[in-house]
This record gives C-alpha cells, sequence and structure tokens, in this order.
C-alpha cells in the first residue's frame, strides 16, 4: 500500500518535467534552430550565422536591448523598492491589513487593462488633464506633451511597476509569518533602532530571501513583455521583445530566422538583466551591512514610512482610477477633450459585445478551469513527493519550474506550435490546455510551495501516530489545512490562464477564441469604448476567482478561527 | 521524451501522406456547392473592427442559411499571423487539413504567400459565377494586387482609396492643403497637429507611398522592382520631405500613433487636425458609431491618391477548399457587396461595375446613403497606382533607419 | 521485561557522519524513562525514529518493541506509538470533537458512537461540554488536555513525550504532568519522556538516560 502511494506521488515531479520541459525544449529548438538558419520548409537546410548578422543589422536593435534592459530593471527596482518601504514601515499595524485588502485585488488585473487604464488616465488627453482643463490649464485642446510612450520608458516602468507591486507585495504577505515580525521588531526596538532600520538589518534578508524568485520573474517579465511595451513604452524604437514579435509577424517570411534570433537575444537580454540585479544585490547587502556596522539607530523614519504608504496607495488608486475609466468609456458617447465627463452615454458598446462574447467566455473559462486544476493535482503530487522523501525540489527542479517565467515567450512559442502540429495535437482544446499548463504551473507551484513548506510537519506526525496512513494524513489533515491557499493558488492558475494571449493565438491557430485574444485583437482597433468593455471582461473572470478563493475558505471555516483572515494569510 | 516525440513525428508524417483528396474545380460549381455543404470556413481576417466583424456575422448567417457553410471568423490582429500559421504547418509537413481556409489579404502578404507557393492554385478566382460582375476595366487593381498579377489567386472583395478627413468645427476648409507639398507648409503653420501611423502600419506606410509617388521624379520606376542603384536617388525627395515634416509632426515625430484607429482616436481627442484612412466611407462609419464629431469632413489632393484593393485567398493546404470557393463567391455577390458599401454597416467600396448589375441589384447599390463625411465617387480624383511591393519593403527600412531607430 | 513494555535495542542516531546517540533501554507498562540532553542532542530524533517519521536526512539503525511487536518494521500509521509535542498541535479545522473522533480507532463505528466515546474522553481530562468548541478559541491548558485526550483515544503501544511541558507555566506544568502521568498509568502504557528541564525529569521519577554527553 504505502509503496504504490509513494510511487503516486514519485508521478507529480515527472509529470511536472515532462509538462514544463517537454514543451519548452522543443519549443526552445524550434526557436534556435531556424535562428542558427535550419528551418526546412522555408529553404534553410544548412546552418548559418545570417540571421544573426541580419538581427544585428535592424535599426534600433541596440537602443531597444538597452531599453528593456533599463525599463525591466528600473520597474523591478521600484517595485522592490515600494514593498519594502511599505512593508518594513507597516507591517503588522492595522493599516498594513487595511491596504493589503484594497491591493490584493489588483493581482487579478491583466496586464493590458492595467496599461490601457494608466493611459486614459495620464495621458495628455486623459482623464486628469480634463479634470483640471481648461478652468486651471487653459487647454482647450490636449497639450503636446510626451507623458505615455517617452522615448525613455518612464511610463512603461512606471505602469509595469503598478502592477507588479501587488504581486510582489502577496507573495512577500505569504512570507511575513515565516520572519516573526512583531517580535523582532520589538527587540529591534528595545535596541533603540528606528522601525525602518530594524526591519531593514533584522528583517528584510530573511523577507527577500522568501520572495526572490518571484524578484526573479518579475525582473525577467519586464524585460521581455510584449502587450505593456505595446501600449506604455517608446515606439521609434520600441523595447527588444516588441521589436521581436514585429519581426515574426513581417509578411516576408525570411524573417523568421531574424525573428528566431531575436528571440535567442531577448533571452540573453534578460540573463544579463538577471546578472545585472545579482549585482545589484550585493551592493544593497553591502551597504547593509555598512549601515549596520555603524550602528546608527535612525528613528525618525516618519517620511520614509509615510513614502511608503503614500506609493503603495498611489498604486493602488492609479490602478482603480483606470479600471473606472475604462468602466466609464465602455459606456461613453460622444466624450470631446476637456469635458471631464462624456456628453452622453450609450450602452451600444456593450450591446454589440454582448452578441458575440458567449464562446469566447466560455473558452477562457473551460481552459482555465482545465489548466488549473490539472496544474493544481500535478503541484500537489510534487510537494506530497517533496514531504514524503524529505528532498527539496532541487536547484535544477526549481530552475525548470521557473524557466517557462524567464524565458520570453515569443522565444519557444513558434517552435511549440510546431511541435503541436507534428505530434498530431493539432490545435484544439486538449493542445491549448497543454500549452497553458506551461504557464499555469509554475505560478500554481510558486503560490502553493511556501503555504504546504511552511506547515508544521509534526501535524503529520500526530496524524500518524494516531494511526493514520501519509493518504490519510494528506487528504485529511494537510490539505484541509490549506485550504485557502489551495484556493489561492487555483485563483492565480486560473488568472494566469486567462491572462495569456500568445500562447492562445498561436497554440489554437485562433480557432479558440478567449476573453484575451478577443481583447487584444480589438484593442488593435484602438476604439476606446471597446477596450473598456473587452478590458472589462477580461478583468471579471480573474476577480471571480479571487472573490470565490477568498470566499470559499471563510465560508468552510467560518467558525474556525485560525483558519479566517484571508484567503492569502492560510496554512500558516 | 525524446523517442515519443520521434514516434509522434513519424506518425504526423505516415498519417500525412496519403491524405491528399481531389481538388475542388471551380468551373463545375454545382460539385463545389454540392461539396461545400456541411463544411466550415475559418475564415481570417482581422478582428479590429466591431462593424467588420458585425458584417461578417451577417455573411455567416447567409451562407448557413443558403448553402449548409459554417462560416467562422478567425480574428487575427495582424494577417501576417495568420500566414506564419500556414508557413508553420507547411514546416510540419501538414500539406492538406490545414487551420486557415479563407484569409483577408493583399500586398506584401499576398506577394509572400504566392512567392513561397502556400496558395491553392490554379488560378480560382476569375472563374467564380459572381466575377462576371467584377469592373475590371475600370478599376485595374482587382487583377494586379501592388503591381503583382493576381493570376486568380485571390478573389477581388472590396477597395481603398487613401482619403484625408478633418473637423470643419475647428479647421476652415479652405486652409487644408491640396498636396503633399501643401501638407508640409500646413505643418508649419501648424505645428503638432499632423501625424502618420507609424510604419510598417499599413496606413502608414501608405502615406509615405502616397508621398513617394507625388514626389518622385519619375514616377515610371515605381511600376518596377527596386534596382539598387536607383533606389537613392527615387526616395530622396520623400526622406528630404520627411526629414521637414516629422519634427513638425505631433509630439515633435518622437513617437507616433500605432495604426489608424489610434490616429482617428488623435483627431476625435482634438490632439491632431488631419487624419487619414484607406476608406472612402471610414469618416461616416466612424461618425455613425459616435467615434468622430459629426462635423468631421472628408477630402482628397486633387492630383490624386493612393488607390488599391484587398482580396480574399485560400492557402494550399485549406481544409476545406469548396466552402471557402463558395464564401468567396458570396462575399462577391451584388447583395453582400451592396451592403458592404452601406456606411450604417460597413462602408468598404464594391469591387463590382454597377453598370454590369440587374436593375433590382442597382436599386441595391442607388438606395445607399453614403453619410454626411463620404465624398461621393466623382469627388474622389483620380487613383494613384500602387508602387511595387518592393518599393514599400525598402522605404519601410530606411523609415525605420533614419526615424524608427534613435529618438 | 513485560508484555506490555517498550524496549529500544541498540538504536543509533547519526547525522552527516557523526553519531548523536545510542540507546538501549527498557520501558516496563505504566513505567516512565526520563531520556535527558541539551537541544541539539538528538532527544527529538529518537521520537522521531520510533514514531516512524524521521527526516530522512538523518541515517538511524536499531530495533523498537513494544507490547512484543517489532515497530521498526511496521509503517508509521500501524506502530501506535503516540506522541504528545510541546505545541498541542490540535488541527485548526476541525471542531474539539472533531480531533477527538480523528483518534478514535474504525472499530468503534456509528457517529453517535463516537462522538460519545469522545465525550467521555474530554471528561477524562475535565473538559466535558467543549465538543463543538473551535480549537482556537481554548486556552493553553485546555488545548494541552485535548491534545492529550486525542492521543490516548488512539489507543497507543506507547506514549512518547517531546519537552510537552516547556510552554506551559508553572502551575500548569504540574497540573499538566500529574494528569499525563496518572493517564499513562491508568492505560498501562509504558511512557518515554524527552527533556532538558531536571523538574520533568523528578516529577516522572522514573529512570534517567542522559544523551549527547
Amino acid at each position: 500500500m504505502a509503496e504504490r502511494r509513494t510511487a503516486l506521488y514519485r508521478l507529480g515531479p515527472v509529470l511536472a518535467v515532462a509538462l514544463l520541459a517537454g514543451p519548452l525544449l522543443c519549443g526552445l529548438a524550434g526557436t534556435v534552430l531556424p535562428a542558427f538558419g535550419y528551418l526546412p520548409a522555408l529553404g534553410g537546410r544548412t546552418l548559418s550565422l545570417d540571421p544573426f548578422r541580419q538581427l544585428l543589422a535592424e535599426p534600433g536593435l541596440a537602443r531597444g536591448a538597452v531599453l528593456a534592459l533599463t525599463t525591466g530593471l528600473a520597474a523591478t527596482a521600484l517595485s522592490v523598492a515600494v514593498i519594502f518601504l511599505f512593508v518594513a514601515g507597516w507591517a503588522g499595524t492595522r493599516l498594513f491589513s487595511r491596504i493589503v485588502h484594497l491591493v490584493s485585488p489588483l493581482l487579478a488585473v491583466p496586464h493590458a487593462a492595467a496599461a490601457f487604464g494608466l493611459v486614459f488616465l495620464a495621458a495628455p488627453s486623459g482623464f486628469i488633464a480634463r479634470l483640471i482643463s481648461p478652468e486651471l490649464t487653459g487647454w482647450e485642446r490636449p497639450p503636446d506633451l510626451l507623458i505615455v510612450n517617452d522615448p525613455a520608458g518612464l511610463a512603461m516602468s512606471a505602469g509595469l511597476a503598478a502592477k507588479e507591486i501587488p504581486f510582489l507585495m502577496l507573495i512577500a504577505l505569504a512570507a511575513l509569518p515565516q520572519i516573526e515580525v512583531t517580535r523582532t521588531l520589538a527587540i529591534a526596538a528595545s535596541a533603540g533602532y528606528g522601525r525602518m532600520a530594524g526591519f531593514l538589518l533584522a528583517l528584510w534578508p530573511r523577507l527577500y530571501r522568501q520572495i526572490r524568485l518571484a524578484v526573479f520573474a518579475v525582473l525577467a517579465f519586464g524585460t521581455s513583455v510584449v502587450d505593456v511595451g505595446v501600449i506604455l513604452g517608446p515606439t521609434a524604437p520600441p523595447p527588444l521583445a516588441v521589436q521581436v514579435t514585429r519581426l515574426m509577424q513581417d509578411p516576408d517570411l525570411s524573417m523568421r530566422f531574424t525573428a528566431s534570433a531575436g528571440a535567442l537575444l531577448q533571452l540573453a537580454v534578460t540573463g544579463l538583466a538577471l546578472l545585472a540585479w545579482l549585482g545589484l544585490e550585493h551592493v544593497g547587502a553591502m551597504l547593509r551591512r555598512q549601515m549596520g556596522d555603524r550602528g546608527r539607530r535612525f528613528r525618525r523614519d516618519a517620511p520614509l514610512r509615510l513614502a511608503g504608504l503614500g506609493a503603495i496607495a498611489l498604486t493602488a488608486l492609479v490602478t482603480f482610477a483606470g479600471l473606472g475609466l475604462l468602466a466609464l468609456w465602455s459606456v461613453a458617447g460622444q466624450w470631446p477633450f476637456p469635458d471631464a465627463l462624456p456628453a452622453s452615454l450609450s450602452l451600444d458598446s456593450w450591446a454589440s459585445a454582448a452578441s458575440r462574447i458567449g464562446q469566447p467566455l466560455w473558452s477562457s473559462l473551460s481552459v482555465g478551469l482545465a489548466a488549473t486544476a490539472t496544474a493544481l493535482a500535478v503541484t500537489v503530487l510534487c510537494l506530497a513527493n517533496e514531504t514524503e522523501t524529505g528532498r527539496r525540489t532541487g536547484t535544477g527542479a526549481a530552475l525548470l519550474i521557473y524557466l517557462p517565467l524567464i524565458v520570453p515567450q515569443a522565444g519557444f512559442l513558434f517552435g511549440l506550435q510546431l511541435l503541436f502540429l507534428v505530434a498530431g495535437l493539432g490545435n484544439g482544446w486538449p493542445a491549448l490546455v497543454l500549452s497553458h499548463l506551461v504557464f499555469v504551473l509554475p505560478y500554481v507551484f510558486l503560490s502553493l510551495a511556501d503555504p504546504w513548506r511552511a506547515l508544521d510537519r509534526r501535524y503529520e506526525a500526530v496524524a500518524a501516530g494516531l494511526g493514520k496512513g501519509r493518504l490519510a494524513a494528506l487528504t485529511r489533515v494537510r490539505l484541509p489545512m490549506l485550504t485557502g491557499a489551495l484556493a489561492t493558488a487555483a485563483a492565480v492558475g486560473f488568472a494566469v490562464s486567462v491572462g495569456l494571449y500568445l500562447p492562445t493565438l498561436l497554440v489554437a491557430a485562433g480557432r479558440i477564441e478567449t476573453v484575451t485574444t478577443e481583447a487584444v485583437a480589438l484593442a488593435a482597433g484602438g476604439n476606446r469604448r471597446v477596450i473598456g468593455v473587452y478590458a472589462f471582461l477580461q478583468l471579471a473572470l480573474p476577480a471571480a476567482g479571487f472573490a470565490i478563493a477568498t470566499a470559499v475558505p471563510a465560508l468552510l471555516f467560518r467558525q474556525r478561527r485560525a483558519l479566517r483572515g484571508g484567503a492569502s494569510s492560510q496554512g500558516r | 521524451m525524446p523517442r515519443y516525440f520521434a514516434a509522434a513525428l513519424l506518425a504526423a508524417f505516415l498519417f500525412s501522406l496519403p491524405a491528399r483528396a481531389a481538388e475542388p474545380d471551380p468551373s463545375r460549381w454545382d460539385a463545389v456547392l454540392a461539396e461545400a455543404r456541411g463544411q466550415t470556413v475559418y475564415f481570417n481576417a482581422w478582428g479590429g473592427s466591431e462593424a467588420i466583424n458585425a458584417y461578417l456575422d451577417w455573411a455567416a448567417g447567409e451562407l448557413a442559411r443558403r448553402h449548409g457553410i459554417k462560416l467562422v471568423q478567425v480574428k487575427v490582429d495582424d494577417t501576417a499571423n495568420a500566414v506564419g500559421r500556414v508557413v508553420a504547418e507547411k514546416a510540419a509537413g501538414k500539406d492538406s487539413g490545414g487551420s486557415v481556409d479563407l484569409i483577408w489579404i493583399n500586398g506584401e502578404n499576398f506577394a509572400a504567400m504566392k512567392k513561397q507557393d502556400l496558395l491553392f492554385s490554379p488560378g480560382w478566382a476569375e472563374k467564380l459565377p459572381n466575377f462576371a460582375y467584377v469592373d475590371a476595366a475600370e478599376k485595374p487593381t482587382v487583377r494586379t494586387d501592388f503591381t503583382v498579377p493576381v493570376g486568380g489567386l485571390e478573389s477581388p472583395w472590396g477597395m481603398a482609396k487613401l482619403v484625408f478627413f478633418y473637423d470643419e468645427a475647428r479647421t476652415p476648409a479652405a486652409t487644408l492643403p491640396r498636396s503633399a507639398k501643401a501638407l508640409l507648409d500646413w505643418a508649419k503653420a501648424n505645428p503638432g497637429r499632423f501625424t502618420y501611423p507609424q510604419p510598417p502600419d499599413f496606413t502608414g506606410s501608405s502615406f509615405l507611398k502616397q508621398v513617394l509617388v507625388e514626389l518622385a521624379e519619375d514616377p515610371s520606376v515605381l511600376a518596377r522592382p527596386v534596382q539598387g542603384a536607383t533606389f537613392q536617388a527615387t526616395a530622396r525627395p520623400l526622406f528630404d520631405y520627411l526629414d521637414a515634416l516629422n519634427p513638425l509632426m505631433w509630439r515633435g515625430g518622437k513617437a507616433f500613433p500605432q495604426n489608424y484607429p489610434a490616429m482617428k482616436q488623435l483627431l476625435a481627442d482634438k490632439e491632431i487636425d488631419i487624419a487619414f484612412a484607406f476608406n472612402p466611407a471610414e469618416a461616416s462609419s466612424a461618425i455613425a458609431a459616435g467615434e468622430l464629431p459629426d462635423s468631421v469632413r472628408s477630402f482628397v489632393f486633387p492630383a490624386g491618391t493612393l488607390a488599391n484593393t484587398h482580396f480574399v485567398a485560400i492557402p494550399y493546404n485549406a481544409a476545406a477548399k469548396a466552402a471557402a470557393l463558395v464564401t468567396a463567391d458570396f462575399l462577391l455577390s451584388p447583395e453582400a457587396q451592396a451592403r458592404k458599401q452601406d456606411p450604417k454597416v460597413w462602408g468598404d467600396p464594391t469591387v463590382l461595375s454597377i453598370a454590369r448589375l440587374d436593375a433590382a441589384d442597382r436599386a441595391r447599390f442607388d438606395a445607399l446613403e453614403l453619410g454626411v463625411a463620404t465624398l461621393p465617387p466623382a469627388a474622389l480624383g483620380p487613383a494613384l497606382a500602387e508602387p511595387d511591393a518592393s518599393w514599400m519593403e525598402r522605404i519601410e527600412t530606411e523609415w525605420k533607419r533614419r526615424y524608427g531607430a534613435a529618438n | 521485561m513485560t508484555d506490555g513494555g517498550l524496549q529500544l535495542d541498540q538504536v543509533t542516531i547519526a547525522l552527516g557522519g557523526k553519531t548523536l546517540l545510542t540507546v538501549s533501554a527498557c520501558v516496563a507498562a505504566g513505567e516512565v524513562l526520563t531520556v535527558m540532553g541539551q537541544s541539539g542532542a538528538g532527544k527529538s530524533s529518537l521520537l522521531a525514529y520510533i514514531g516512524g517519521f524521521l527526516d530522512p536526512a538523518f541515517r538511524a539503525s536499531g530495533k523498537v518493541f513494544a507490547g512484543g511487536v517489532e515497530l521498526t518494521a511496521l509503517p508509521p500509521e500501524d506502530r501506535h506509538a503516540g506522541i504528545l509535542f510541546q505545541d498541542p498541535l490540535l488541527f485548526p479545522h476541525l471542531s474539539v470533537a472533531g480531533n477527538l473522533a480523528f483518534a478514535i480507532p474504525p472499530r468503534i463505528a456509528g457517529r453517535a458512537a463516537r462522538r460519545a466515546h469522545a465525550d467521555a474522553a474530554l471528561q477524562r481530562v475535565g473538559l466535558e461540554g467543549l465538543g463543538d468548541r473551535d480549537p482556537d478559541t481554548l486556552s493553553g491548558g485546555q488545548k494541552a488536555r485535548v491534545a492529550l485526550a486525542r492521543v490516548m483515544l488512539s489507543e497507543p503501544r506507547a506514549l512518547l513525550l517531546d519537552e510537552p511541558f516547556a510552554k506551559l507555566d508553572r502551575a500548569l506544568k504540574e497540573q499538566m504532568r500529574a494528569l499525563v502521568f496518572s493517564q499513562a498509568r491508568r492505560a498501562s502504557l509504558p511512557l518515554l519522556l524527552v527533556t532538558h528541564d531536571e523538574a520533568d525529569a523528578a516529577a516522572a521519577g522514573g529512570a534517567i538516560v542522559s544523551i549527547g554527553d
């Protein structure tokens, strides 16, 4: 019996490797080979460096690569700084949990929707300018100011940070209970340290270790993001990932070779950004140690604490205001500048969307649920196997799990599309679920792994001592205790699946439309009303997922004080 | 894992070999209609316009009712994605049962697919029953797509002509430029009030070609593929022009709208004063949709603006070729063409010759209200021919090198 | 040695090539053996080895018998080695009665019968009527008693105590010691106590083995 169960658990890592590494490596091969000139269908039968030569001759390539580096690093540094200021300044206070409740839902906002919201808010023709014009500014028409799409990528960095701060915040939140904030801060305070300094010296290294891989994922995402780059990034030239995607879509098919080489360059740039970040980590740690060695107490840190609070509140405010503007535009009639509000309201955009949205909604829902359920099952098997054997997932396996989050999507999707065709999986629903799994599984694993490992293993020892087998300990003790974490992981996985654009487009060959492919296709039309409708629908599905993830544990355990307290802090 | 992959590869090749069935022949139309019944056509068409999507919904209903065909619009944000899909299928050896049955196409994408033998051949378009109504005499671009001979490999669907818009509530008609040169002077007088979508966007590249054709000393070289030596000389006036124009544009030419709809939004927001589109009815449609104020009007350059035709094509490996043929024929029917030209529906000009239609069908076109912002056909001015597709490619590359690489 | 006793035969535990402890000992039913040692000496590992949940990082050998059965030959769930940690470790998702029912052997079938069994166990530790409570709302002493009642309900072959009184205040500590020892004696269970607290050892009154010196 015991042997068979162990065998079942052992299936977990095998499945995870097959589901992640299979598509990834084959997809990468499908990228690497054309990058070196090999793709017989397009007449490339010999290996050569020509694609790289052509790539390097692309105008704006170097600047695009630099932009990818700078925007990615800036967005990541900004996100981490805000998280530090806020957590260090406020963790353990009542205000902290209030703000956390306010910011958590932002995790469900798809990147594209958040970016559009920012444009509607901050562009020269946006809501802020309308609000103060013409009374304060004298502007009868929008000023000719380069606020979004600025050449330095500032708007893009800000937009990325606004979306990554909630993500890092939730990861940090999950790690906080393991580092005993209140007691440690009390000790630091008794030694005379200010709150921020005490946190930095005593707690930040431990907290950062817990959120580090998530920070890497944020950095990799920031250096390779396409949709945010298109909406907020510079346009002449655009960041590297946008350039590579454009090459991939060039009607001149021989550009596929150049595009594949570009995908490899993107990989290198992302790698370089990670190296640079490692360097920054070292510098940061050195500065922290020096500060510790000097022993100064920094007791007057109120301005810094307020800055942290302000930054996080601004993030929430900007994103919520952007979403509100999306909603307002979706029902706006004529809305000329500088009117602060539309002259008339109309449900036309909703009515015309309503007749067509049923099928995409159903696809998003069914694919998302199937991918999430599979990912959850595989993750539980993996982690159960880890508990069983006492071996933590090794560095190799951890890297594998992070690979889909770090390898730029465009890099392996073209190859993946080839693989599915050759394997006879075609472009149907199962192929789509499989391709979504590549991205859903890592996030589900990341969401669940920490709470899983943090659960006191003595509970299972107690269960064994009480005569319960491993399966009973899993199903009757561990899984129920982790209900909240499981629900959160499922909601995260579902949100990732709903938001996936490129995999859906390429693998389903456009035959299966999801809310997101519809939204981006219509966003190409630039109609703010239609963007408003679809961005809102795109937001509704993951938001519903997170609402359920919060409500289910709260309802199931409404009599159990230790398990209430919100979906994200479960299983501690 | 590798062994598994090899087995799957082998299986895919084995199964794909004998699957080639007899191809439908459009000259035996009854057989095509019979074969088409029950098939599903996956029509890959740009999905960025709700008006066009709604029109295709209507077409799907009619095709289901009349011919038992299920038409599914696969909404792509860039036609090149659909082309790429056919490429991937060819790479995987999937020479039949492909995922794309019909594709909305012209220009570069057509040239690329034709060059790579990715299209259903031999030529079938002129054998469609409704091709008899097509106006090949007055509209030569239905047979020559950006100087590439069509050869029946794609069926004409609609006409396009470059038309400019302005808002008469804030820009007096008398001040409008009437040529590319005049536009530059206008931009000097009104800095920051003009822009064009960033090439290689289709509309933006079309503006470059308009200027190229107007300013080229010898426009005849543009009909032939680019020769290395002639490019610099022929294109110099265009780039001298852009060197002068770009700094006078919206955002000082440091940022560009990414496509036509984004430029339209700038006009609506009063950020710019002049916009343009490749469809004479576009302004009226936008007014009807509430996207532009009803004071927007159209104008053209009296010496002529660029014109071309857009088509539908069938990939060589399409799964439902018969039904794709019937769909292409239906889209050419006077009824479908008249509905398409209605600005309340879409407003895309017909490829048919009104004179060849019978009285009932002619009445459909006569009944159309073109809309306040649409110029009547007689006022659209001469049509300038598209340069050879190779010019567009060179110009886009040069544009990117000059203006797209460093801010 | 008596039939109900606990016997450790050359139990050796090593970590990374370093032997932490080697113990051979017998505990008769109703008797107590106290294992003393500083933290890090491997006391908890000894209990983990007996219970069958020793971290695979450790190397361990030797046999453990309880009631004439070789525990080390059985999977953990069949060893019936009841263990009490310094934390009560009540399952937070179950009610107090649910925690107790979890431990009741399957031979007592039927909802009513199991509930009656659980209520009786609560009464024995002086907590009658608290069956429907959320364990998180109990006081520290109450939680410790529920944990004791739970482990006794599972009808263990031996009772293993891992510093069970360390987190209780002085008055409670004495109360709990008395309660645990009397319950174990009444059920004729061999009791293995690991601690670094001399007072625990003194209160237990049985033999003392020191490790890690």
